[in-house]
């Protein structure tokens, strides 16, 4: 595993200084820096295809960081990070080849080359540290490189904003990590992850308590839940498609790899509320993130919101896992918490392939604004298949992979009859209607998202010409697909090392079986068995055509316009728009939406009767953005303004400062 | 609702027996369906009825051949929403030149095969239409028609007998 | 092993050629509630028999997704008739899925449904899509919220582990909370069928309309598919309603007596639900659409009332 482990180190650091070296060429800069990151990330499966068969490893290097070096180890839940990074990063970095070639000439493919290789790397590394300096260095160098990616392109509209609101959400969520770190490392008296779990039984409630909250607040601003997501929205759609990918398939989930090292492995058994608060969370972020990517307009913003939906699936798994093992019931904190990583590989898998279909589509069509696109299956027909299989997957309709861990999570959740604590519950059973409701939406956004970009005659002349793009997109997007649908039909395939990961994690096994064709929950609570729906759904699909061929079906087929009541015209006009199809939603939702309509109408300037042009603006309101942090941020500014009076451009005030700072320090010291 | 409901039970069922007349006025023109298709839509046909610039009057009539009394259901019939769903066009009107196009056009979105019946005197030779600057023609002069029913509007009962004459059905 | 298969292969018959006399009897009786005589009960037979001898005409703007939904919503239905325990609780192919797995196996064709209703590119067929999206998304807390208050009872989630339970101790229906469930699930049973007061059926406005809004295109074998895959899902969801909450009559083993008293058991519970059906469909108007998610609401209310009583009931 050593090896595996340098060799992987190796490949990014080839690639980041190999591109940085061939900064002269573009198209060198290009090959090298992302080809050495699709062989660094394929050692990468392979490292943690071999930590979740058993392998371990330990690395200390004393003086590389300050106050205790830095640690790496691996154990399965860390080899299991590794792994959804790793299958993040393959097709991304083999998507990256064919899709950063357009930046020749206007950006360094050099510095992309570089922060590509930093960025994959640190987010390798981050689930291997084992102390707290380890981990929070490479936290920041992560989120630093992927700053650099994200604006990457500072010439379009909102691509500085975007970067700016990610680097201070990602740093106010790094200043919750470090003092959630240090006050767990001073009330502990270790700076070593793996000697908290033993000290943390001794901690009084209070700090266990404030810690707990100071980590989720850290690693939920990472993970994107509501309401610390706003950075979400606007960073994905800013950076590169592939980068995209790779921030919401697969740093997001560092998140979640953060939360359940909190939850299940440092301050061990907490109480009902920590469990409650993580439920409720996901619920919420789940309905919320796709009552948000229902109206959005544009594809890639839709994605990014649709991450947050599900993150607080996730949650939703997390927070039951957490609740069970807070009432005495291990074996269903075991199978939440499989469903819950379950859905963590998922998504990185259906996500990435979303993302990466988007990327395409902006490629070819210039535009990722719904309202312009349309008709692309016709002329984007591979890219158009495979997002169709995306949008499927996630929406956890069968035989893909979303299913499966859907499924798993609502077996989880439906079976939370076993507590006898009534708000407990109550809870949960708001959770399956969330779960529910968050599922349902989700089938109509992607209806949307695929129906609106694809079918149909395209809106506006980008769309019109668009093309098919080459051939390492496509690939990359393939290999996504697959791996949807293996997951989808042979869920044992993930199940097995699952099981030992929860085991690891909370010594108990999960209450479930699994063979190559069946899951069952619970003993006989519940059951599917996927390869035989996918079998059947094939079987019938091939027959019936044929059987109606065979009773002799008239086969006849005509092609003609659309029946549009015998309009001599029809026009793209006359479809149905992005906002028009969301607008049910709009309606019943409004108290969340809160829209803001104008309709703007334009008459003929010699008569009133006849009109020029009607422009009809609905569109809803940032709640978050507008109760939450504009309140903060104005406090703050207040607080700001006020402590300017102490910038006076006196040198000897400031020589003043100086003196009490130092007296104070010497009395506080001595 | 209950009040309804009472009135529901009470009210018997009131559909008539189809007499067929003899000083009814039907012709039958052209033969675009084979004999295997008529029997067929003889089980279950599905009307589309299309407006080419009538005064409405053949329009009431039609619409009276879902009520209670006259039930076209019985027979099998169905009117449709969408020419894609419909074997039978049932045309009124002398065929305006704004219709001409649409009417076209709704009978190329029919999928085969397919009959057309004119319903009325306009759609037959144009009625008083005839002449008219903005007609075209009688229905025949755009589309192969299968039956005409005269009358100025014909009754519900001739309609009828009329559709069924076209597929060569006892009623 | 081979009685079961070919159980198995009656109950797919039975689904498959059963749901156009189930909507041919819906339609009389709503004939003869109405004072006329109405269609003959078999007259949908003799609407898909003719469909399949009609050519199908395509839109040019449409693509493969316009022609493969018909075959994917027949697919889909079947694998539904295999799964649903339509006379008997040991069918062989039961354990594909349960009722959580039945859910998203509809939730597939309401998808694929809804892309063919944008496919074309008219305006009714987005409109119908997006309203038929719409009510499935709201309809689905109210279905899971109901299947958790049956579960609670029953123990299980699996078909057959429900109606077994069921039919074992009947008194675990005697509750409020099981009377509310049917009800809720009912509710959702129109608004996924297209019935009134969500949407009507034989109407031919196409602002009114829902699921009619998104067929409008289709023609030929591809009408036929998708009319009979309609049926087939009424069928289903009836079928699963009086199977669940009335489990009277269901086979709980594979003898030909209990088979026959299943038949005639399912066939009168049909035919009640299908009365009752075409009473509702005669009594009621049609809700405004911007109503219906008020009734779905009502209903999701009614759904997790029965599941708090029975958690403060136990």
């Amino acid at each position: 595993m050593f090896d595996l482990f340098l060799l992987t180190l190796a490949c990014f650091g080839v690639g980041g200084l190999g591109a940085l070296v061939a900064a002269r060429s573009p198209t060198l800069a290009r090959i090298v820096g992302h080809v050495s990151a699709l062989l660094g990330a394929i050692s990468a499966l392979t490292f943690g295809v071999a930590g979740l068969a058993g392998g371990s490893m330990q690395l200390n290097i004393p003086d590389l960081l300050p106050i205790g070096g830095a640690a790496f180890g691996v154990d399965r839940l860390s080899a299991f990070f590794v792994l959804i990074i790793a299958v993040g990063a393959i097709p991304a970095a083999l998507y990256a080849i064919g899709y950063t070639r357009e930046y020749a000439g206007k950006h360094s493919l050099a510095g992309i080359g570089f922060a590509f290789n930093i960025f994959i790397a640190a987010m390798i590394l981050v689930p291997l540290a084992r102390n707290v300096l380890t981990f929070l260095a490479l936290w920041e160098l992560m989120s630093l490189a992927s700053y650099f990616l994200v604006i990457t392109e500072p010439e379009r509209e909102d691509t500085l904003s975007a970067g700016w609101v990610y680097f201070v959400m990602t740093h106010a969520g790094f200043a919750a990590l470090f003092l959630g770190f240090l006050l767990l490392a001073q009330t502990t008296g270790s700076i070593h992850f793996t000697e908290w779990s033993a000290a943390a039984a001794q901690l009084d409630p209070d700090s266990r308590n404030l810690v707990f909250v100071l980590l989720a607040i850290g690693f939920g601003s990472k993970a994107g839940v509501i309401p610390l997501h706003i950075w979400l929205p606007r960073a994905h759609p800013a950076a590169p498609s592939h980068i995209s990918a790779l921030m919401s398939g697969v740093m997001i989930k560092l998140g979640v790899y953060g939360l359940l090292r909190v939850a299940f492995d440092w301050l061990g058994a907490g109480p009902l509320w920590w469990g409650g608060m993580m439920l409720i969370v996901g619920a919420v972020s789940g309905v919320l993130g796709v009552l948000y990517a229902l109206v959005d307009p544009d594809l890639k913003r839709l994605l990014a919101y649709s991450s947050v939906e599900n993150i607080g699936i996730i949650m939703l798994g997390v927070g039951a896992a957490m609740l069970f093992q807070a009432t005495q019931l291990p074996g269903l904190a075991a199978l939440a918490l499989v469903a819950a990583l379950y859905h963590t590989l998922n998504h990185a898998a259906f996500k990435s392939l979303l993302f990466m279909g988007a990327g395409a589509v902006l490629h070819a069509a210039h535009t990722s604004n719904m309202e312009d696109l349309g008709g692309l299956i016709k002329r984007m027909p591979q890219t158009a298949a495979l997002f169709l299989v995306g949008s499927l997957a996630i929406a956890a309709l069968p035989p893909f992979n979303g299913f499966i861990s859907e499924w798993l999570t609502f077996q989880s959740l439906l079976l939370s009859f076993q507590i006898s604590a009534h708000t407990v519950n109550l809870i949960f059973a708001l959770g399956v209607a969330a779960l529910a409701l968050t599922s349902g939406l989700a089938v109509a956004c992607f209806v949307r998202a695929f129906g609106i970009t694809f079918l149909a005659l395209p809106r506006s002349d980008r769309a019109e010409h668009a093309y098919e793009v080459d051939w390492t997109m496509r690939a990359a997007m393939a290999l996504l697909a697959l791996i949807c649908i293996v997951l989808g039909v042979a869920p044992s395939l993930v199940l097995t090392p699952l099981e030992a990961i929860v085991f690891e994690l909370t010594s108990a096994h999960a209450d479930m079986r699994f063979n190559l064709t069946a899951v069952v929950a619970n003993g006989e609570f519940g059951w599917v068995a996927p390869l035989w729906i996918g079998l059947g759904l094939v079987m019938f699909l091939l027959a019936i055509p044929l059987a109606l061929r065979l009773l002799g079906a008239n086969q006849r087929r005509r092609y003609y316009e659309t029946w549009g009541c015998g309009r001599a015209l029809q026009t793209a006009r006359f479809e149905y728009t992005a906002t028009a199809f969301a607008n049910p939603f709009k309606r019943v939702f409004a108290v969340l939406y809160r829209p803001i309509k104008d309709l703007d109408i334009e008459f003929h300037p010699e008569s009133r009767y006849f009109v020029r042009t009607i422009e009809y603006y609905n569109e809803g309101r940032l709640i978050f953005e507008d109760a939450l942090y504009r309140p903060l941020l104005g406090v703050i500014e207040t607080l700001a303004r006020r402590a300017r009076v102490l910038q006076s451009g006196n040198v000897h005030s400031y020589l003043v400062y100086i003196l009490v700072a130092l007296v104070a320090l010497l009395i506080f010291a001595v | 609702m209950a009040s309804l409901l009472r009135q529901i039970l009470k009210t018997p069922v009131v559909t008539e027996a189809l007499k067929s007349d003899d000083d009814l006025q039907i012709d039958i023109l052209a033969r675009q369906i084979d004999e295997r298709a008529r029997k067929r839509f003889g089980r279950s046909l599905h009307i589309r009825e299309v407006d080419a610039g009538s005064c409405n009057g053949c329009e009431l009539e039609i619409g009276a051949l879902n009520n209670p009394y006259y039930d076209i259901e019985r027979f099998g019939m169905h009117f449709v929403a969408s020419p894609r769903h419909a074997d039978c066009l049932l045309v009124t009107g002398p065929v305006t030149r704004n219709m001409a196009d649409p009417l076209k056009r709704t009978y190329e979105a029919t999928p085969g095969p397919k009959i057309v019946v004119a319903i009325g005197d306009c759609a037959h030779n144009c009625g008083v239409f005839v002449g008219g600057y903005g007609v075209v023609g009688p229905v025949s002069a755009v589309l192969p028609v299968d039956a005409v029913v005269h009358g100025c509007p014909p009754e519900p009962r001739a309609i009828l007998l009329g559709i069924l004459a076209a597929l060569e059905k006892r009623p | 092993m081979f009685t079961e298969i070919a159980i198995e292969l009656f109950q797919l018959l039975l689904v498959a050629f059963g749901s156009p006399l189930l909507v041919g009897v819906i339609r009389k009786a709503k004939a003869r509630l109405q004072g006329r005589r109405g269609a003959p009960i078999f007259q949908p037979y003799a609407d898909i028999r003719k469909l399949f001898s009609k050519e199908v005409v395509v839109s040019e703007n449409s693509s493969w997704i316009f022609r493969f939904t018909p075959y994917l919503l027949a697919t889909t239905m079947l694998l539904a008739a295999l799964i649903v325990p339509v006379l008997t609780t040991s069918a062989p192919l039961g354990f594909m899925g349960n009722i959580v797995a039945l859910m998203y196996l509809f939730l597939l064709g309401t998808f694929f449904l809804a892309l063919a209703g944008l496919d074309a590119g008219s305006a009714f067929g987005g409109m119908g899509s997006s309203r038929e999206v719409a009510i499935a998304a709201l309809a689905e807390p109210t279905v899971l919220i109901a299947i958790f208050g049956i579960a609670l009872r029953a123990g299980t989630t699996s078909l057959d582990g429900i109606i077994i339970r069921f039919a074992a101790e009947p008194l675990l229906m005697l509750n409020a909370g099981h009377l509310l469930a049917f009800f809720a699930f009912f509710i959702v049973a129109l608004a996924e069928n297209g019935r009134l007061p969500v949407d009507n059926p034989a109407t031919h406005l196409e602002l009114t309309m829902i699921h009619e809004a998104m067929i409008l295109e289709y023609s030929g074998r591809l009408l036929a598919l998708v009319e009979w895959a309609a049926g087939m899902k009424l069928f289903l969801f009836l079928t699963l309603i009086s199977n669940l909450f009335f489990p009277w009559g269901v086979a709980l083993s594979n003898t030909p007596i209990a088979l026959m008293i299943a038949f005639f058991a399912l066939a009168l519970k049909l035919l009640l639900f299908a009365g009752a059906i075409a009473l509702l469909e005669t009594a009621v108007a049609k809700l405004r659409l911007f109503r219906v998610p008020e009734l779905l609401a009502g209903s999701f209310t009614v759904a997790l009332l029965a599941v708090v009583t029975s958690f403060f009931l136990k």
